[in-house]
């Protein structure tokens, strides 16, 4: 009995519909709404797909915190929108940019039918050397062990990031505390979850980052979770987020990339290259490198979704 | 420069670790710059940039010594499962111009952006030297990577560092300017991601030297050319997908306007070399790369006549940027020979990699001395420049010299790299492209001589300057306006002698005063008033058709840049590719 | 047809709605929207791709997938930072449009 191909099909028409609809539809907290709504269904399409990795980083970065990111930004922007929506193209853009759009479509879907049969893998040759990192999850050793340069340009693709978006700080808050400032509930049900999710999420997070090493999971998915822990609790009032100028602020933010480097650079006399593993230590350094990654990358998603300095000091 | 040769297999070579070192030290500079707070950040830079400057020649040298590429395989993995950094005569050149711009930019702007002394950290100058050393960063490793994917997180990180840059002093239009340019350089590098999982999905790898021997042409290797081209070309700003470009570096500092124009466009042009040359040269055919040089011709025209259309000098360098950079583009097809066989590593990269780097130090040049005046002045009007030659002679003789560059007057690199094109014009039967080159100079002539002749005019009343500027600042944009003057000389080793004649013979003098008359007329007949007085000969109806056609350009160009407009030229520009892919390949 | 080929397709339409509405809508925020959707069809057809190369016990080629990875985060901080960009212009002008209605003042320095 195959359900399986009414369950993908009925997948990728749920996910198609949301996606049109995020288009489509006039209001733009709608949209997003609906965009946080697709990429949980998209973390399902990747588990079909057999990507579990991929389906715990959509679902945490892709759905969870964009979705986060968005919404703030669709209430914000909300006075706007019949303003700009009045600048709509007339029919006839539409048309040629649907026909267009469809074209591209209809190209890729040619390509996708017609691609060549055996698929070309890298799987027996990362099968072959997975040994010598110790690890148990591919992905992992993917993506710190065979192409680790990848995964430290991305470390830093997030620190430029976050130092672009602070330089979006007014001249006299530079350095100050971003977003604003969340009033306690003490009796609230948001400071409820925020006293009480944390301590769980930080477990979980642990877990999932320990266990990243032999099974799906892994620093970014264990980072993103502890980001969302924090902006929990500062959203509920019960923190508030630190000054930016500070200087632990910023060490955090550099440590995982740091201690990436200080390994690589320690993989030269020891083990012949630059972020290469000495035969056997290959497990630990890889752990320790994701641990301190994991918090870096915790601070600096959170501060991704908080955005530049908006105010100084106590207020 | 020939294509050096690789070792196949490969291993990491004596000198690779210097690409570790390229690769890692602005980063390291970014996170010291960043931990170790504000004032700090312009020591760093100072710090960083010169060691930069020694390791891109030593690359260099390496490079010469060993006539080999030099790889570095990063972990000791081999691809296609592991990454390999790689510098062939292309990296090293770019390496070492980079490195040469931004010392020059560290220099002229250390005063601009200095912390204030009662503040431990202040937004912008933070802010400025941290991006300088985050740019570096992302281009180094655009230079260096070998792999398709790692170069998308290089040109993200490009982008990162790039449009701060642009938004740096916080008005309205210039956040503006930065979101537009965000939005499309991300439309961009999306379609050169999908671009790039389709080459994986066919070849199983994205390591740039085994997909060379892989790639077979076919329908998966034109769509994928066809997009990560467009990609590239939206993230370049080549006509007609500039519609970023004029307001993002006319509205960003003088010194960040130098490195958006001098060095961030080039980073997504060195990727469509790679593309083009070491990717996929069997799949690139005839057809498209008369495209892409159609698009270059096109930018050139256009571009330089909406800069003789601009009131603001800095507007007028931008507009001179899109056109410079349509420049770029004639190497393309200039790479294939007459029977449309290429793109081949010969003089036409040669001739194209001397352009980028003449116009990277005669546009930072530029942009430095149009900075300049608009901070002595106050403004920039180009109406209200008349006495500026006698109040900042060394200024003036900056762009004027910048402006000599980039027309190609003997013996700048510009210069060269038209004779080296020409010359493989000639060889391929490719005479059109002979038209191109030739008129362009009178294109770029044209704004050059509008600028000159609005600063060298005389001043009844004496020249109120705002404020003092730094004579070290002048300094640096005249010494790069000159080293691109000069450059043919420096790239002598390598290219034949003859190619280089005397700056006074009389076929030079001649084509010289041919351009410049040409240049003046464009100048008197399209720019916004007749600057040039009495020059301007052909008054009433000639005057006002050109000033119509003038207007017609600008009209044109304020609607190709639209956001709607623009990408919709970029969906065609895809398509046309695509079929220019499919059915270009000439018959032989 | 296969899933994996259903959910190519899928990543193939995906990306063109996203084109589409990038073209189309006049607001900042959704033609952020739309990229993000463009990236996610990308990346579907990455996890195609990976699926397609299953082999020894692996349920895919991990290469692929780490890349998705990678392209996730990279797609997030591309949001964070045009989000910021666009709400700070909207402090500092009072409008969230991409169009000018003049050509912008060159700066100091």
């Amino acid at each position: 009995m195959n359900m399986a191909p009414l369950v993908d099909g009925s997948l990728v028409v749920l996910i198609l519909a949301v996606a049109i609809w995020t288009i489509a539809v006039r209001d733009s907290f709608a949209a997003v709404v609906g965009y946080a709504i697709y990429g949980l269904m998209l973390a399902l399409a990747w588990v079909r797909l057999a990507a579990i990795d991929a389906a715990l980083t959509e679902a945490a970065i892709g759905g969870g915190l964009t979705g986060v990111l968005l919404i703030r930004a669709a209430v914000r922007l909300r006075p706007t929108e019949s303003v700009v929506a009045g600048d709509s193209p007339a029919w006839f853009v539409k048309a040629l940019a649907a026909v267009l759009a469809g074209a591209v479509s209809l190209a890729l879907a040619v390509v996708v039918l017609t691609l060549p049969e055996p698929a070309p893998t890298l799987a027996p040759q990362v099968a072959e050397h997975i040994a010598s990192t110790g690890l148990g999850n591919a992905v992992t050793a993917v993506l710190l062990a065979f192409r680790a340069t990848d995964t430290l340009l991305e470390a830093v693709v997030l620190v430029f990031a976050l130092i672009a978006v602070w330089s979006l700080a007014p001249d006299r808050f530079w350095g100050g505390r971003p977003g604003q400032h969340y009033h306690l509930e003490a009796n609230g049900m948001l400071a409820y979850l925020a006293r009480l999710l944390p301590p769980l999420g930080i477990v979980v997070a642990i877990y999932v980052f320990w266990v990243g090493a032999d099974l799906p999971g892994g620093k970014f998915q264990a980072g993103t979770l502890l980001a969302a822990m924090w902006l929990l609790a500062i959203m509920a009032g019960l923190t508030d987020v630190p000054e930016v100028r500070l200087v632990w602020v910023r060490i955090a933010l550099v440590t995982g990339s740091a201690v990436f480097l200080v390994i690589g650079f320690a993989g030269v006399p020891f083990a012949g290259a630059f972020l290469a593993y000495p035969e056997g230590y290959a497990k630990p350094l890889i752990l320790i490198i994701e641990a301190a990654s994991m918090l870096s990358i915790a601070v600096t998603l959170a501060l991704l979704v908080l955005g530049p300095p908006e105010r100084r000091g106590q207020s | 420069m020939s294509a050096l040769a690789t070792l196949i297999p490969e291993t990491t070579t004596a000198g690779g670790f210097l690409l570790v070192l390229a690769l890692v030290l602005p980063l390291a500079g970014v996170f010291a710059a960043l931990i170790l707070g504000g004032c700090n950040a312009r020591r760093v830079a100072m710090l960083t940039i010169p060691l930069g400057l020694a390791l891109a020649v030593a690359i260099g040298v390496e490079l010469v010594q060993t006539g080999q590429t030099v790889i570095y395989l990063l972990g000791g993995w081999a691809p296609p499962l592991g990454i390999a950094l790689r510098a062939d005569g292309l990296s090293a050149a770019m390496l070492l111009t980079t490195t040469v711009v931004l010392l020059g930019v560290a220099l002229f702007a250390r005063d601009d952006f200095e912390t204030p002394e009662n503040l431990r950290e202040a937004r912008a100058p933070f802010m400025f030297w941290t991006l300088l050393m985050a740019v570096w960063g992302a281009l180094n490793a655009v230079f260096l990577a070998g792999d398709l994917f790692t170069l998308y997180v290089a040109l993200e990180l490009l982008t990162f560092a790039g449009v701060p840059l642009v938004s740096l002093e916080g008005h309205s239009e210039t956040l503006r300017a930065a979101l537009r340019y965000l939005l499309f350089a991300l439309l961009g590098s999306v379609l050169y991601m999908l671009g790039a999982v389709l080459l994986y999905g066919a070849y199983g790898t994205l390591d740039i030297a085994i997909l060379a021997e892989r790639v077979r042409p076919g329908m998966l290797c034109f769509a994928a050319g066809a997009l990560m081209t467009v990609g590239l070309l939206a993230k370049t700003a080549l006509f007609p997908l500039h519609l970023w470009l004029p307001p993002a570096h006319a509205g960003a500092p003088a010194a960040a306007s130098a490195v958006l124009s001098a060095l961030v466009v080039k980073g997504s042009w060195f990727l469509v070399v790679r593309l083009w040359f070491d990717v996929m040269p069997g799949v690139v055919t005839f057809s498209a790369a008369q495209l892409l040089g159609g698009l270059g011709s096109a930018a050139i025209v256009v571009g330089s006549v909406v800069a003789l259309r601009q009131e603001r000098l800095k507007l007028l360098v931008a507009y001179s940027t899109m056109a410079q950079i349509g420049y770029l583009f004639l190497m393309f097809p200039l790479a294939f020979d007459v029977s449309g066989n290429g793109p081949v590593h010969g003089f036409a990269l040669a001739g194209g990699l001397l352009q980028v780097i003449s116009h990277a130090t005669a546009k930072a040049g530029m942009f430095m001395a149009a900075g300049l005046i608009y901070a002595a002045l106050g403004h920039d009007r180009i109406a209200d420049l008349a006495g500026v030659a006698r109040a900042m002679p060394i200024t003036v003789l900056a762009f004027a010299l910048a402006g000599l560059a980039l027309m190609g007057v003997v013996p700048s690199g510009a210069y060269l790299a038209k004779k080296l094109l020409l010359d493989a014009a000639d060889g391929s039967g490719q005479w059109w492209w002979t038209i191109v080159l030739q008129g362009g100079a009178v294109f770029t002539a044209g704004y050059v001589v509008l600028v000159l002749a609005s600063v060298l005019r005389r001043r009844s009343d004496p020249l109120l300057l705002v404020s003092r500027v730094s004579r070290l600042s002048e300094l640096v944009a005249l010494a790069l306006s000159a080293g691109s003057l000069l450059l043919a000389l420096a790239a002598l080793g390598p290219v034949p002698g003859e190619f280089v004649s005397s700056p006074f013979a009389p076929k030079e003098m001649g084509v010289l005063l041919v351009v410049f008359l040409g240049g003046s007329l464009l100048a008197s007949g399209l720019s916004r008033r007749s600057l040039l007085g009495a020059a301007g000969a052909n008054a009433g109806v000639m005057r006002r058709i050109a000033a119509g056609v003038g207007e017609s350009f600008e009209l044109a160009d304020g609607v190709i840049r639209r956001w709607q407009f623009a990408s919709i030229s970029l969906l065609m520009l895809a398509i046309l590719f695509g079929g220019a892919l499919v059915w270009g390949a000439p018959p032989s | 047809m296969s899933a994996t080929t259903l959910f190519g397709l899928c990543g193939a339409l995906l990306v063109g709605v996203g084109i589409y509405g990038l073209v189309v809508n006049p607001q900042p925020l959704r033609k952020i929207l739309s990229f993000n959707l463009i990236g996610s069809g990308v990346f579907l057809l990455f996890g195609v791709v990976a699926r397609r190369g299953a082999a020894l016990g692996m349920g895919g080629d991990p290469v692929p997938q780490a890349l998705v990875i990678t392209g996730i985060v990279v797609a997030f901080s591309a949001t964070a930072l045009a989000v910021a960009l666009l709400l700070r212009l909207h402090d500092v002008s009072g409008t969230a449009s991409l169009t000018t209605k003049e050509s912008p003042e060159p700066s100091d320095t």
